[in-house]
This record gives structure tokens, sequence and C-alpha cells, in this order.
């Protein structure tokens, strides 16, 4: 069995998010990049299928350019056996999806693991569009999978509950909470080991461009809380119910 | 041309977002000299499916074959978008739902269209088309330009409110023809959380963080949802310490949530919760620590002891609700 497991190059959660070049470019300078925390999710969780023998091989995939290589080590030091880096700039999701749809037809993956979205443009797009690409089932927000075989078992989050699922390879799933428990984090014999695993450089295929960011806000300054007295609470309902008009 | 809206309904009802999603639509339709049809799947009445008339649809689509009972990604997408080219829509809309956010990107593909996720307002621009949606888990917005000519979008729940435009509407049985191997991924069970306000669902959330020390201090919070009508959420660490379910956790890695109102108890306010929930329209803060980051995004906030505020609060919610 090998599994294809999706890593994005995104900004630290508690990054201070700034643009330049008129608003139309995400600021790099300052930031430190991680690996997508649903994917570190996804990665973690096919590790344990891996010690389980339930799969053979992890290959982390970026699509990016060369200043995404320290995450893609980072997926490797966790613990992926191999990576690839598709040489691009990511334009769009469609794009992202095209190449690394590219990259398992000709390397037939058994199963591709992306994030449920990226913490950066919060799409949750590009799974479901490598799954298009490949015209394999995909499960959306899946948190929990297992493997028997080629048979697989997931179970995917619904407004208002969860749906079990059973599919067999080749299948993309998009991981979310609780796809693992807690997130793995690199040992210091991983970091040594991720500098002599290969990291593969493919080049992109060209793809049309269908969506252009053109201008980036931060949202508006918030007036400053209106602090009611812990004693007098009933000024609380009257705000909400005169001012705030909300109950 | 068509405006095409993916209708969801639950056990053949349809829900407020429903009508939210399609006057959203109905309103780019008019934009776009367009006209609004709706398409559905499952064992839905006439009665029900009339009802989407009032917001605007001239047309309803509905599949009550069996074997769309259950929910498939893959063959959805294929009813979808062959729907979608019968009907010559330029624009196919879904909630940005677990079924939306499921679908909309392997429609946009089959279509060759242009995807914009999370929507949360009318385009600001029809020529260039150009919308405005959320970033880096809403610490910023974008303006999101689709060139294509087929254009998908999902629109966020709670984001657009419902306008009447009752149209004469035809009802309209609607299959295509789906390979068998698009069925593969099968759903074989389904779990339901019953009885409860759902945490995306409620326009009013009460949200209890670690300050509320153990799970059996939730008898509070749950009488203040039980005056309000509101649903009740927490933090990460509240959910991983197994003191509320899962599906309660709001934040970034949880359930993201843009109630009306959002009251905020024992929470920090950590950037990771507040990405989950800033899009509330009002937030009240109640927290022993004036200090707490919380205090910073709120819009109404109290230092105080929970344990000492929320039973008094309680009361006067009650007293108001009473008078
Ligand atoms: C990658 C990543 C993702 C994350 N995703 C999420 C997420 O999705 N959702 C999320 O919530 N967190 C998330 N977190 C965790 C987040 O950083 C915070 O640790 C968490 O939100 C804190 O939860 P809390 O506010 O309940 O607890 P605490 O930070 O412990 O805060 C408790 C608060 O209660 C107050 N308090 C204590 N006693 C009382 C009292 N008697 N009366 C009133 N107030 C009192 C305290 O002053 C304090 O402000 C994430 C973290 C990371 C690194
Ligand atoms: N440039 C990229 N390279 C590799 N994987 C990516 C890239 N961008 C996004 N992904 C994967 O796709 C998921 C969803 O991303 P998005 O559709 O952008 O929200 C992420 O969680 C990643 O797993």
């Amino acid at each position: 069995m090998k599994v294809l497991i999706c890593i994005g190059h995104v900004p630290d959660t508690t990054s201070k998010i700034r643009f330049t070049d008129n608003d139309t470019k995400f600021d790099k300078s300052d930031i430190q990049y991680i690996v997508g925390p649903y994917e570190e999710l996804g990665l973690t969780r096919l590790l344990e299928l891996k010690e389980a023998k339930k799969i053979k091989t992890i290959t982390a995939i970026n699509v990016g350019l060369k200043e995404t290589e320290a995450t893609l080590r980072k997926a490797l030091a966790i613990g992926a056996d191999n990576a690839v880096r598709v040489d691009a700039n990511p334009t769009d999701a469609l794009f992202v999806a095209k190449q690394i749809a590219e990259v398992c037809k000709k390397d037939n993956y058994d199963i591709v693991i992306t994030g449920k979205e990226s913490i950066d443009y919060n799409g949750g797009q590009v799974g479901e569009m490598i799954a298009e690409y490949l015209g394999v089932p995909s499960i959306s927000s899946t948190a929990k999978l297992d493997l028997d075989g080629d048979k697989a078992t997931l179970v995917r989050e619904i407004d208002g509950g969860k749906e079990v699922i059973e599919t067999s390879i080749p299948f993309v799933a998009t991981a979310q909470k609780g796809f693992a428990a807690e997130p793995r984090i690199p040992s210091m014999r991983g970091i040594m080991q991720a500098r002599r695993k290969k990291l593969a450089v493919v080049a992109a295929v060209s793809q049309d461009e269908k969506t252009k960011t053109t201008k980036h806000f931060l949202p508006e300054a918030k007036a400053a809380c209106k602090m009611v007295d812990a004693d007098n609470v009933g000024e609380l309902v009257r705000l909400l119910n005169e001012e705030a008009k909300v109950i | 041309m068509a405006v095409l809206v993916y209708t969801e309904n639950w056990d053949g009802k349809f829900k407020k977002a429903t009508y939210e999603l399609l006057s959203y639509a109905n309103e780019i339709a008019k934009n776009t000299g367009n006209e609004t049809v709706a398409i559905t799947v499952g064992n839905v009445s006439d009665e029900e499916l009339k009802k989407l008339g009032q917001y605007g649809a001239v047309k309803v689509l509905v599949n009550k074959e069996e074997k769309f009972a259950k929910f498939t990604a893959q063959a959805y997408s294929t009813l979808l978008a062959d729907a979608a080219k019968a009907q010559s829509a330029n624009f196919v809309i879904f909630a940005n739902s677990y079924s939306g956010r499921a679908l909309a990107p392997r429609v946009s593909v089959k279509l060759d269209a242009s995807l914009a996720p999370g929507a949360i307002q009318l385009p600001t621009s029809y020529e260039p088309f150009v919308i405005k949606k959320k970033a880096y888990s809403g610490k910023a917005f974008v303006d999101y330009e689709l060139t294509g000519d087929v254009k998908v979008l999902t629109l966020n729940q709670n984001s657009f409110k419902i306008v009447e435009d009752t149209k004469k509407i035809v009802i309209e049985e609607y299959t295509t023809d789906v390979a068998d191997n698009e069925f593969v991924a099968k759903v074989v069970d389904v779990q339901k959380e019953t009885g409860k306000l759902s945490v995306t669902d409620a326009e009013i959330l009460v949200s209890g963080g670690r300050g509320l020390k153990g799970p059996e201090n939730w008898g509070m919070l749950e009488e203040m949802a039980e005056i309000l009508g509101a649903g009740i959420c927490c933090s990460r660490p509240v959910s991983d310490l197994d003191w509320r379910p899962h599906s309660e956790h709001v934040g970034q890695t949880g359930k993201v949530v843009a109630p009306n109102l959002y009251i905020a108890i024992g929470v920090s306010g950590a950037i990771q919760h507040l990405a989950g929930v800033n899009s509330s329209k009002v937030m009240v803060v109640i927290n022993n620590d004036p200090e707490a980051p919380f205090f910073e995004a709120a819009d109404y906030g109290i230092v105080g002891d929970a344990f000492e505020v929320v039973p008094k609060l309680n009361e006067a919610l009650k007293n108001f609700k009473a008078s």
C-alpha cells in the first residue's frame, strides 16, 4: 500500500498577518512556516497504520518553490519515507490539485490524504479536486481512518452527526480533527534520518488559472469592548436587547 | 441560462439556511439575467418543494432514486454537474456545509469552472466577478476574482438574509447516467446527534472554556442555553479533556461558527479559538481575568467569577424573557 500525503506550507497559527505591494501580496517576512495542522494529523495516523503494517510507504508531497523544502523535511522528520516537491509557485487550488494528480497518475498511489483545509487560504478544495482529476471517491472532513487490506472504513463529520463510510482503494480522504489524537513531533533521530531521505523535485505541468486573489484586507478595527459591572448583569441584558438587538 | 442551487434537505425537509442560500442565489440570478433553478436529492414532498418558489426558484429538479438515497460525493457531483450542463447554468451555488464543501470542488473541475469557497456576501463586482471571502483563518479577508465562464460558489452560513420573491415553480424529476463505480464509497451507518440544537445551526451560542473547572459545572451553561434557545459549544481543551463532546469544539481546528450572539464563559480567547468564532455578530465575554485576550475581540464584557456572574445573569435573562 502506497500512500501520498499532501503537505501544505502555511504560516504558523499565531503569526501576525501583514500584506505588501499595495495589499496584493502576503508579507512573508518574519513568518514561521509549519506543516498544515490537518495534514499533520493525517501524517500521524498514516504512521500508526504503517506501524501496524497496513501501509508500506508514505510519500509527502508539496507544490511550491524551494523555500517549502524545510517544511517537507519536517514531514520526513516526523516519519514520511520520502518526499516530492513539484517546483512551482502554486497559483490556486486547481493548479495544486492538477500537479498532485499528475504525480499520482505516474506513481500510482493507493490512497491520497490532504488536510480538510489550508489555514492560509481556507479553501478546502485541493483534496476533492485531486479525486475528481483521478476519477476516484473522495471522503471529506474525515475524523477516522482504518484499513483492512484494500478496504477502508472512514468516519466523516456531517451537519448534525457522523457518517461511517466503507470504500476500497484507490480513494482520497481529507483529514480533520480526530483523524489522529495528537500530532507527532519529530524526534532527534527523525531529524537526523530526514537529512538522508530522498526529496525529489519534479517539474510542473501547465494549468490555466481560474481564480486570482486580487486584494487582501485586515478586518476593521473593532470598537472597544463595553464593560459591564459584575454586580449589574441586568445592564448587559438591556444592552443585548436594546443596543445589539440580539435577544 | 440559470443559477443552479443545491438545496440540501434533511429527511425531506428544508431548513432556514436553505432559504438563505436560495435568496442569495436568486439575487445573483437577478443581477446576471438568469433564472434560479434548485436541485435536491431525496424523498421530498411536492408541498415542501413548492416552498422553494417563495424565494425565487422557477424550477426544482428532484432525484428520488434509491441509489442516490445516501450521500456519495463522487456520484452526487456527477449528478449535479450534468444537471448544471442540462440547465446551461453559468453559476452553481452550494451552502458552505459539510456536503457543499465535499461537492463544490468536484463539480467545479467537471464544469471547468472557477470556484470560490466560503463567500460571505454578494459579489463586490460582476465584471470582473469578485467575491469577498475570509482567509488566514479569519485574520484577514481577500477579494477573489473568478475568471472562468462558469462559476461555482459556496456561501457561508448565516451571512445572507432571507428575501421573499414568489415565483410559480415547476417540479421536475431529474436523473442522469452515473456509472456504478462512482458509488464505491458507501455510507454504512449514520450517527445523528439527536435533540440538540447543532452548533452550526444555532443563532445564539453559549460557550464554555477551561475556566469552568470541570464537566460538572456545565449545568449553569445549559440553563442559559435553555433560556435563550441557544446551542452549547466549548474550547478545544474542554473537548480534549472529555468534559464535553468533540462535536461542540469550536475554533480553528474545530467548527467554524457565525451566530448572532456568542457568549464566552471562562474562555481565554486564544487566537486559534477566535479563528472559529470571530465572525459572530456580537460577542460577550465573562472572565475573571481583566487581561484575558478575549476582551479585545468582544463587544461586551464582564470581569468576574463565572460561578457568581452566570447564575445572576440567568436570573436576569429569565426575568427579561418573562417580561
Ligand atoms: C494548532 C492549534 C490549534 C488550536 N485549535 C484550537 C481550537 O480550534 N479551538 C480552541 O478553543 N483552541 C484551540 N487551540 C488551543 C488554544 O491555543 C488555547 O489553548 C485554548 O483555546 C484555551 O482554551 P480555554 O480558553 O478554554 O482555556 P484557558 O486558556 O485555560 O483559559 C481559561 C480562561 O478561563 C478564565 N477563568 C478561570 N477561572 C474562571 C472563573 N472562575 N470565572 C471566569 N473565568 C475564569 C481564565 O482567566 C482564562 O482566561 C489550538 C492550539 C493550536 C496550537
Ligand atoms: N501547495 C500545496 N502542496 C501540497 N499540498 C497542498 C498544497 N496546498 C494545499 N494542499 C493540501 O490540500 C489541503 C487543502 O487545501 P486548500 O484546498 O487550499 O484549503 C491542505 O490541507 C493540504 O493537505
